[in-house]
């Protein structure tokens, strides 16, 4: 893959006019789905995809052309020479941009990781024996992913990983459920064997009958996964510096001074794990690290390029759409050992499910309780409990109502497939909220 | 740069000894154009175009989805697919047979009177920039974009039992926005609410609605909404508009009757539903008024097809009549898993996706009280319009919708204006309130393109269209 965005790239900028710059973006994937019902294969199959997006710049028009790359060399460089045609016709009759970013070479990058990886021929037999005997959904990915970014100016870089997610739930014979996810790039089957043994033992509390609990307001522990759902809806509508600019930022209360969060809450961006690429699509290269909200203050906001410009401020590289790409929530002092003590009665959550903002300007979100979530009373977890909706401000469960944040992170990959699979994780702590809101 | 494919050739080429084999060749081409507070941000096209090879071994069935479309790697992918099936087969949710790919042959091609080049580069932005004018109404507008986007696609899927489909669609999606804001109070409008107006048309568009009259109302209706007070909290009746109908169709019918997921397949993602096989013919899912169609027959909608991706023929049919559950939302696959009847709905997101059960045109036909009746019905209650906020738990029950305008109704009339109109229910007893239904003057069509569900994850267009509707004493509320 490397050698076709490498050729293509230089091929195509070559066709470019001296008046012209261009970016080339590059995505790619070998990847194998395996589909799992009643711990048995639903659907199998392998997709094989790649496809190149281009932005060409003639003075300060900017218009953007993407295609499949079919790995032919000859079609590829016709579909890229017949972009290039199309985006210079519309430049001649569109607007100028009076905030479009011109590529710069700042230095180029490579990083290929390697890993001894889940073989294609033999994922299915790694995979289910284990699982005889218990009620098992959900889905393998597994295989390479490639992302490059180049321009005409000579910069260039390339990021390529091999790994595998298992994202899968076990359900009991009641129709509960307990989460699991078994991700990274090597494959060691005694670790994921042991690793869904794991699982396979939160079942048996989940076979107690569910409580239903009454709406109203709940002392209430979320482990990490929750959280990182909470600091996903951050990415929409949050601390994008556009999205402030814009009047639809659930930030704006902070923006504004009207409100903070806990001094105990504390949120950066960290790319020094290695979760994903560096670079953005516009082939620029954020800091390692960018404090987001320190100690419960917004101190920078997540800038892009052309954010920078049309608002005057400067850019922390940002990718365009201004969401984070591998945030990192700082720990505390809660031991996961004490949690359940400490709870003492309310509500231990594990993970949450489809959650929106209710009143954005209010920084309140709705959604639902989801796997394995009980009733912890005199310290001790009860029972499950029954799908609760919530609906709360995260300028209560991050801010005033915020008691403490566990001791420990929590690496959450980021599985989502929707057109490609991604790259990313958020790592987080649990955190123990003194009232929590459930609403239906 | 569109590839001419021999799909028939590349069949007949193809050496595998499978029970079945099939090729989807998916050419697509989105073409998006925005203006956001004066300026272009978007003038990109992007295509793309491959084939998804799949073979049925042993009662399995496996797939291989590439971009090289040459006879070479065609052949390779089927080697590969078998490979998978074959390794997979003794470990089968179920084993089919050829009878999950019905042999058809025929195509479709959306309506459609004014071309994708019908109107240049140029002139759309020109269009789009003119909007943006008239959504700008005053200072207090902080933010507004006018956006098109064109889509194209071309569907092609051939056999080895004898299917050979041709579809070709033409489609729409048109947007305004304008926030209005002061400090942190700050309120958005758009046209049909989270990209709802998206249809199977030309650029003929341009000459059926009135862009720029409604780019105005939009900006008066964010200053509107900016000013107002905060919907009230209690229980009440509640009118809903089409444009929030579709959302309230989608979440909690479409995705409930899905059989795939009845069946447990999506569990471990967009999850399960509260419906059960044995519910079909029996659940009274509403009142007596609710008429539900799974229907890909209705001209413009953004669904309409006339095969499904497994090559099943699509038919208009009801899923809930006279408010009884009478059909669910299962492709050929799931109709055989389950025994129960289903519908054309076997879709994919594209070539690079296998097909899974998905909603197309699901809709809520129309009954027989005008607008007026159906407030004049209210004696306190609220009107709302364009979904802002969707949740609903796993099972589909518990819901919880926000729209961006509401209007207080108080004696059979509409009053004042009201902002962050939220409401949340629970499926069945929800649809069993509703007691009254817009008749078709009130019908309005709508969609969304942004449909996620399955593993790997497909986010797919679905079409909704419904009349206004009048539901009984519902949980409603504000903002904070």
């Amino acid at each position: 893959m490397e050698k076709i965005f490498n050729d293509l790239s230089e091929s195509l900028f070559a066709e470019l006019n001296k008046s012209e710059e261009a970016i080339l973006s590059f995505s790619g994937e070998n990847s194998q789905f395996i589909r799992f019902n009643n711990a048995s294969v639903r659907q199998t199959g392998i997709v094989n995809d790649a496809e190149i997006e281009l932005k060409l710049i003639s003075g300060n028009k900017i218009s953007g052309g993407g295609f499949t790359v079919s790995g032919n060399k000859e079609i590829d460089l016709k579909r890229g020479i017949d972009e290039i045609k199309r985006m210079r016709k519309d430049n001649e009759e569109i607007p100028e941009d009076p905030f479009l970013v011109k590529p710069a070479n700042l230095g180029s990058s490579r990083e290929v990781k390697q890993t001894k990886g889940l073989d294609f021929e033999h994922a299915v037999d790694a995979i289910l024996p284990i699982m005889s005997g218990v009620d098992f959904v959900g889905i393998l990915a597994n295989g390479e992913m490639y992302r490059g970014n180049a321009n005409s100016l000579g910069q260039k870089h390339w990021f390529e990983t091999n790994n595998h997610s298992l994202d899968y739930s076990l359900v009991t014979s009641n129709h509960q459920m307990v989460k699991g996810l078994y991700s990274g790039g090597d494959w060691d089957q005694s670790s994921y064997e042991n690793y869904v043994n794991k699982s396979k033992k939160k079942l048996i509390i989940m076979e107690k009958e569910p409580i239903k609990v009454k709406t109203g307001d709940y002392r209430t522990w979320f482990e990490s996964a929750a959280v990182s759902d909470f600091l996903g809806m951050f990415s929409w509508n949050g601390i994008s510096e556009a999205s402030l600019r814009q009047g639809c930022s659930g930030f704006g209360k902070m923006r504004h001074g009207d409100s903070r969060l806990s001094r105990k809450f504390s949120i950066l961006e960290d790319f020094t794990p290695g979760f994903c690429p560096k670079f953005n699509s516009d082939g620029e290269v954020a800091s390692s690290s960018l404090a987001l909200i320190d100690k419960g203050e917004l101190k920078n906001t997540l800038v892009s390029s052309r954010s920078a410009k049309e608002y005057g401020l400067n850019s922390n590289f940002a990718e365009s759409g201004e969401y984070l790409r591998s945030p990192k929530m700082l720990p505390g002092k809660l031991n996961q050992e004490n949690v359940i003590k400490t709870l003492d009665k309310g509500l231990f959550l594990s993970n949450i499910h489809y959650l929106n903002w209710s009143d954005n300007p209010g920084g309140r979100i709705t959604g639902l309780t989801r796997y394995a979530c009980f009733w912890v009373e005199g310290g001790e977890i009860i029972a499950p409990i029954e799908t609760m909706r919530f609906d709360d401000s995260f300028y209560r469960f991050f801010g005033d109502q915020l008691i403490e944040v566990e001791d420990s992170l929590t690496i959450n990959p980021e599985v989502g497939t929707y057109g490609g699979r991604s790259l990313g994780a958020t790592t987080c702590p649990g955190i123990l909220v003194d009232s929590f809101s459930l609403t239906l | 740069m569109k590839l001419n494919v021999n799909l028939n050739g590349l069949l007949n080429a193809i050496d595998v000894p499978a029970e079945w084999v099939g090729l989807r060749e998916v050419y697509e081409v989105h073409t998006p154009r925005m203006i956001r507070d004066g300026v272009p941000v978007i003038n990109s096209s992007n295509s793309s175009h491959g084939i998804m090879v799949e073979v049925l071994v042993d009662g399995q069935f496996g797939y291989y989805a590439t971009p090289n479309m040459t006879q070479e790697a065609i052949s390779l992918a089927a080697k590969k697919a078998y490979n998978q099936a074959k390794i997979s087969s003794k470990h089968a949710v179920y084993h089919f047979n050829q009878s999950a790919r019905p042999a058809h042959k025929g195509s479709y091609r959306s309506p459609f009177i004014k071309d994708k080049n019908s109107i240049s580069a140029g002139k759309l932005n020109n269009i789009l920039l003119e909007a943006y004018n008239h959504l700008k109404v005053n200072d207090k507008i902080v933010s507004a974009s006018s956006l098109c986007q064109i889509i194209e696609t071309n569907f092609n899927f051939v056999s080895s039992n004898g299917s050979d489909i041709q579809q070709d669609f033409l489609m729409f999606e048109f947007d305004l926005s304008a926030t209005a804001a002061e400090g942190s109070n700050q309120q958005t409008r758009t046209f049909g609410g989270m990209r709802g107006t998206c249809r199977q048309m030309g650029l003929e568009y341009f000459d059926k609605f009135e862009i720029y009259a409604n780019a105005n109302r939009i900006g008066e209706q964010a200053i509107e909404l900016l000013n107002a007070d905060d919907c009230p909290s209690g229980e009440m009746d509640l009118v809903i508009a089409p444009d929030q109908m579709m959302l309230q169709i989608h979440e909690s019918i479409g995705h409930a009757l899905e059989v795939d997921r009845i069946l447990g397949d999506e569990r471990n993602y967009a999850g399960w539903s509260f419906v059960k096989l044995e519910d079909f013919g029996t659940l009274k899912y509403g009142s007596d008024l609710m008429n539900i169609t799974f229907d890909p027959t209705l001209e413009s909608e953004y669904a309409s097809y006339a095969f499904d991706d497994g090559g099943l023929k699509a038919t208009k049919e009801y899923l809930i009549k006279d408010g009884v559950l009478v059909r669910g939302l299962g492709g050929k696959e799931s109709q055989i898993r389950s025994g129960l009847d289903g519908v054309a709905n076997f879709r994919a997101s594209s070539w690079n996706r296998a097909p899974i059960d998905r909603m197309a045109n699901i809709n809520l036909e129309p009954g027989d009280s005008t607008f007026d009746q159906l407030i004049s019905k209210v004696e306190k209650g609220i009107f709302v319009e364009s979904n802002k906020s969707w949740s609903i738990d796993d099972y589909r029950n518990k819901f919880q919708f926000g729209c961006e305008y509401g209007r207080l109704i108080e004696n059979g009339k509409l009053t004042k204006v009201v902002k962050n109109p939220n409401y949340r229910g629970v499926s069945t007893p929800f649809w069993n309130s509703l007691k009254g239904v817009g008749n078709s003057d009130t019908f309005g069509i709508y969609g969304t393109p942004n449909c996620g569900k399955g593993e790997p994850n497909q986010v797919i267009r679905v079409g909704h269209a419904s009349p206004a509707c009048l539901f009984d004493k519902i949980q409603v509320f504000g903002g904070v």
